[in-house]
């Protein structure tokens, strides 16, 4: 498991039924690309996120693969309509099989 | 006054989005809705002679960089912040202290400590660098190892007890006892060094908001240390910062730490005078 790595995630408390909110998510990661040597010589296996989904009650809201290029400590924005109260649940999958995730509750008001 | 004109001509130019202009921009910084930051302020009495205001290199930054400066959640090098805030909750050393067991909440202990150094230290009689203070509490207060200096550690230490005075007016004190260093940081910051014969105010006093290489040069102020730098995804310290621009004077530099740079940090911070600490701010 890779070290320092913590999720964070920004969500409005509360929202009009049917509205766009803005959900900013951030994991502080280093992102190992896999082609970097230790000072022996050794390739560093590869540690990335290679996944990042985000659902609400249950329903797929974004669900991204990403590649070596990304930079460390990912971070994503996006849009997302909430139709009734509940909950977003964000999970993050790394390579060496680690996988982090943190939920969210939006209510209606 | 060459300056003055030229911002005006920039505010002309925020119609024509599609003009990139050098220059500083009229923008205003406010941290997370809260925090109003003062990017622009007339210049320190001992600059009278050279420059009408001191500008943030936060003007100099483009609008997508300088956005993320201005909510936490945006600005990464809040992440740094964050560990430092474990690493003060962390008992470290032979006495079996952390940094809360003597100065408490930091958010109470640490505010605005950084806008005042580097500054005089009675009992040691010389300049005192915030990285100086922190490593003696290491090693005298818990009995722990000193951290490198502008190392990743000390640097992400420096943002959270800079983070705890932002918003405040940067106010070193340059007279006093002070004094001899702050003149030899003085003398450092016009020599020139290098094969390309440059001193700081070559470029940060003579040309700034003139284009170098492919950025923009800023007046060089230190309001904004340590910095979250986009091009390495790290926390810059102002040391660290020095070594990279007498490094591209293509000269031998002095060391992170040095007395020499002690006393342009003490220098360059008076130049910034009146100007709202920031860190860790946000540049390229």
């Amino acid at each position: 498991m890779a070290s320092g790595v913590k999720p964070r995630v920004k969500v409005p408390k509360t929202a009009a039924a049917g509205e766009a909110i803005v959900i900013k998510t951030l994991i502080s990661h280093k992102m190992e690309s896999g082609q970097r040597k230790d000072k022996q010589g050794n390739v560093i296996p590869r540690s990335i996120i290679n996944r990042f989904t985000c659902e609400f009650n249950g329903k797929s809201v974004v669900d991204v693969k990403l590649e070596a290029a990304i930079s460390t400590n990912p971070y994503f924005e996006f849009e997302a309509t909430v139709p009734e109260a509940g909950e977003f649940k964000f999970t993050w999958y790394d390579d060496d099989g680690s996988v982090y995730d943190t939920a969210k509750k939006v209510a209606i008001g | 006054m060459k300056f003055k004109a030229m911002t005006a001509i920039a505010a002309l130019a925020v119609s024509m989005p599609a003009l990139a202009f050098a220059d500083a921009d009229d923008d205003t910084l406010v941290v997370n809705g809260e925090i109003e930051m003062i990017t622009k302020a007339a210049a320190p009495a001992h600059l009278a002679d050279t420059l009408d205001e001191v500008i943030s290199g936060w003007h100099m930054r483009s609008d997508e960089t300088q956005i993320m400066q201005a909510d936490d959640f945006d600005n990464p090098g809040m992440i740094f912040v964050e560990q430092a805030m474990d690493d003060w909750n962390t008992v470290n050393g032979e006495k079996g202290k952390s940094c809360a067991s003597c100065h408490g909440d930091v958010e109470e202990s640490m505010t605005g400590v950084r806008a005042v150094y580097p500054k005089w230290n009675d009992s040691k009689e010389t300049v005192y660098t915030m990285e100086m203070q922190i490593n003696d509490c290491l090693t005298d207060g818990m009995g722990a190892e000193a951290w490198k200096k502008s190392g990743a550690k000390m640097a992400r230490m420096e943002a959270l007890i800079s983070v705890q005075s932002r918003g405040m007016p940067m106010n070193v004190a340059i007279d006093g006892p002070a004094e001899a260093t702050w003149e030899l940081g003085k003398e450092l910051y016009y020599t020139r060094t290098g094969q390309l014969d440059l001193s700081c105010a070559s470029c940060h006093e003579e040309n700034y908001g003139n284009h170098i290489r492919s950025d923009h040069l800023s007046q060089g102020q230190t309001n904004g240390f340590p910095v979250y730098r986009l091009k390495n995804a790290k926390l810059t310290t102002a040391h660290g910062r020095f070594k990279g621009c007498v490094r591209d004077t293509r000269a031998e530099t002095y060391k992170p730490g040095s007395d020499e740079f002690i006393a342009l940090e003490l220098y360059v911070a008076s130049r910034g005078n009146g100007l709202s600490v920031e860190a860790p701010s946000v540049r390229n």
